[in-house]
């Protein structure tokens, strides 16, 4: 326990952004996240290993001498293949079925790309350097890297132009005709199937895109891919699925929190505290419902 | 009757001679077989909330981390400082004699299954309110945030881990070691078996089975769910306590996430064992962790590195393809078998409507 940031208030302030960009990358992933189970009603545990995947596509054009940021172009066209192609291979035998069906295959997949990344890139923690320098603010006591700053602004970037894309594109409509009935849009000449294998690439294209980001701003390690889905599944059960401005919301208060969390309990129970808190959100809401009578669904 | 009954009591016999056989008659796999013990305990009693009861956890790696820890503290905390063992790496700075190891293990057990058991009836009411998949990941964030709290807490060796006492050094049979871990887990697996098969003869399992079909409805018929599903959650923790307290003492060495709280292995291998044998049976779980066991130590050697690639290749396969598991398999083909009455015409006409 540690409680320095609250006798220095300008640690409180380097916490606030920090917690604030680090919030909105989490908002794309858990945006992601809310699409697919909204559309196809699956919890997918291998979305944080989908990120890892996408940074480590980003560090790879590092190593070959291209500037990581283009990774945020390169990356999520890669992904969308690969989830494609991973919805061809097991998610459209599991789209219909239980949902625990879902998160155990899913769970089942992770392990094999942890595994896989690790085969390929190596156990060490990697970053793939930017080089953007850093910016100052009041005093050079607060430095927020411009990394983190691209980052924030290339995933508000890609949501924008994802919802645009969701309520202007035919197939956007179709993917959110889906959503609310899939069996409806079936009759009305919809290819669900198609409209499915779509979604689960467009899920897997935004977490491209977050690895890359996190590639350049955080580290990449082939088996730190859970943490991401978690804080994705709290972002969604807190702000609902399909309402934006609270996944954005929701995922800067999971940022400020994260931060917060790593300044007053220490480092070392940063993931710890990620997980309690979904615990503890869960448990919240539970007896919130069961006032009602009423419990999550 | 009578008649089953006495196949029955030929087939508990045989086993059970074959179990207290097994570690002469392959002395050289005591390990393995001791694995096998607590991999079918924790396969059975995860089914008696994960089959029967409906609640697929994938949390309770929280009890047998929690035992395993427990076991350790309590063998070395009743004779030495606890903080001083785990700072010097538990090495030959204090060493237990043989009473002293054993006395310090039978307490351990002791409090590595009471004590996983109450906290699972204190968390049970909060936790077990959720449904389905919100249970499944709750559990899933539960187990996984013990793990890392536990890499925090300087105590119990925080990163670097923990210890557990040697076997007593007096004991100069080699063989002691493992036989005395082996007929430990024994024990448990019988214990196990004999409570796992009790609960199936009872109201209770049919409670478990009403709430597992439809909670609202057993809830109408005036069933209280909430106790029952704590009870139920509880008798899990039990027997995942005392596994754990095993596992601690047969491997000798505790880290927080590689070994405790292993949800990337023991985690998920107590919910796959449990399918690919088949939810909600006596025997699926049994059969399951033989099968898997015997498949992971069989191929494990062959493809060192992929293992997990087959591991993930397996989960995504067996659940897939074969979510009813073997005995679900067999059920379906030899209905008569299982006790029950198929009407062909019956049965058609459902196809029909399909």
């Amino acid at each position: 326990m540690d409680l320095l940031i609250f006798q220095a208030p300008i640690l409180m302030v380097q916490a606030s952004l920090d917690g604030i960009l680090l919030g909105i990358l989490f908002a794309l992933i858990a945006y992601g996240m809310a699409l697919q189970w909204g559309v196809m009603n699956i919890i997918n545990i291998a979305q944080g290993d989908l990120v890892i995947l996408g940074g480590y596509i980003a560090y790879t054009m590092y190593l070959v001498g291209i500037h990581p940021a283009w990774g945020v172009i390169v990356s999520p066209i890669i992904m969308y293949f690969v989830g494609w192609g991973l919805y061809k291979l097991v998610i459209n035998k599991v789209v219909d079925r239980d949902l625990f069906i879902s998160i155990l295959a899913t769970f089942g997949i992770a392990i094999v790309f942890q595994q896989l990344m690790n085969f390929i890139f190596g156990a060490d923690v990697v970053v793939a350097q930017s080089e953007y320098g850093t910016t100052m603010l009041f005093d050079n006591s607060v430095t927020l890297p411009n990394s983190k700053i691209f980052a924030a602004f290339i995933s508000v970037i890609y949501a924008i132009g994802l919802v645009i894309y969701m309520r202007r594109s035919k197939l956007g409509r179709a993917i959110r005709a889906t959503a609310q009935n899939a069996r409806a849009a079936k009759i009305l000449g919809v290819d669900t199937e198609k409209v499915y294998a779509a979604t689960f690439g467009i899920n897997a294209a935004l977490c491209g895109v977050a690895g890359a980001l996190i590639s350049i701003t955080l580290t990449l390690h082939p088996y730190v891919g859970l943490p991401y889905t978690v804080r994705s599944f709290m972002i969604v059960i807190v702000a609902g699925l399909g309402n934006l401005p609270a996944v954005a919301l929701s995922g800067m208060g999971l940022g400020l929190f994260e931060e917060f969390a790593d300044y007053i309990l220490g480092t070392e129970f940063r993931i710890g505290a990620v997980f309690m808190l979904l615990v503890f959100i869960l448990v919240y809401r539970r007896f919130k419902l069961s006032k009602k009578r009423e419990y999550l669904k | 009757m009578n008649a089953v009954k006495q196949k029955d009591l030929i087939l508990y016999s045989g086993l059970i001679i074959l179990g207290l056989a097994a570690p002469f008659l392959f002395s050289a796999f005591k390990v393995q077989l001791t694995y096998l013990c607590v991999l079918i305990v924790l396969a059975m009693t995860w089914n008696l909330q994960g089959g029967e009861m409906g609640y697929n956890s994938f949390g309770n790696i929280l009890f047998y981390g929690l035992g395993m820890y427990l076991t350790a503290s309590v063998q070395v905390g009743m004779f030495f400082p606890l903080a001083e063992w785990t700072e010097s790496g538990g090495e030959k700075t204090f060493v237990h004699t043989t009473a002293q190891y054993f006395q310090g293990i039978g307490v351990g057990l002791l409090v590595a299954a009471i004590v996983p058991t109450i906290v699972a009836g204190a968390i049970g009411y909060a936790i077990l309110g959720l449904r389905g998949h919100y249970f499944a990941i709750c559990t899933l964030g539960l187990g996984i945030a013990a793990g890392e709290i536990a890499g925090g807490i300087e105590i119990i060796g925080a990163g670097q881990g923990f210890t557990t006492p040697p076997f007593p050094a007096e004991i100069v049979d080699p063989e002691a070691r493992g036989q005395f871990f082996y007929f430990l887990s024994f024990l448990v697996l019988v214990l196990a078996f004999v409570f796992v098969k009790y609960i199936y003869g009872s109201r209770f399992r049919l409670i478990l089975n009403a709430i597992r079909d439809n909670e609202d409805k057993a809830e109408a018929m005036g069933i209280q769910t909430m106790k029952y599903k704590i009870v139920g959650w509880m008798c899990s923790a039990f027997f995942c306590g005392l596994a754990g307290g095993i596992m601690g003492g047969l491997i000798g060495y505790i880290d927080s996430t590689d070994v405790a709280f292993d949800g990337r292995e023991m985690g998920v291998f107590m919910v796959l064992m449990a399918i690919l044998g088949g939810k909600g049976t006596l025997w699926g779980p049994v059969i399951g962790a033989t099968l898997f066991h015997f498949f992971k130590e069989g191929l494990w050697t062959f493809i060192l590195g992929w293992q997990y690639v087959a591991l993930g290749v397996l989960i995504v396969v067996i659940v897939v393809y074969f979510p009813e598991g073997l005995m679900g398999w067999l059920r379906e083909k030899y209905p008569d078998r299982f006790g029950e009455v198929i009407d062909e015409k019956d049965r058609k006409a459902q196809v029909e409507i399909k």
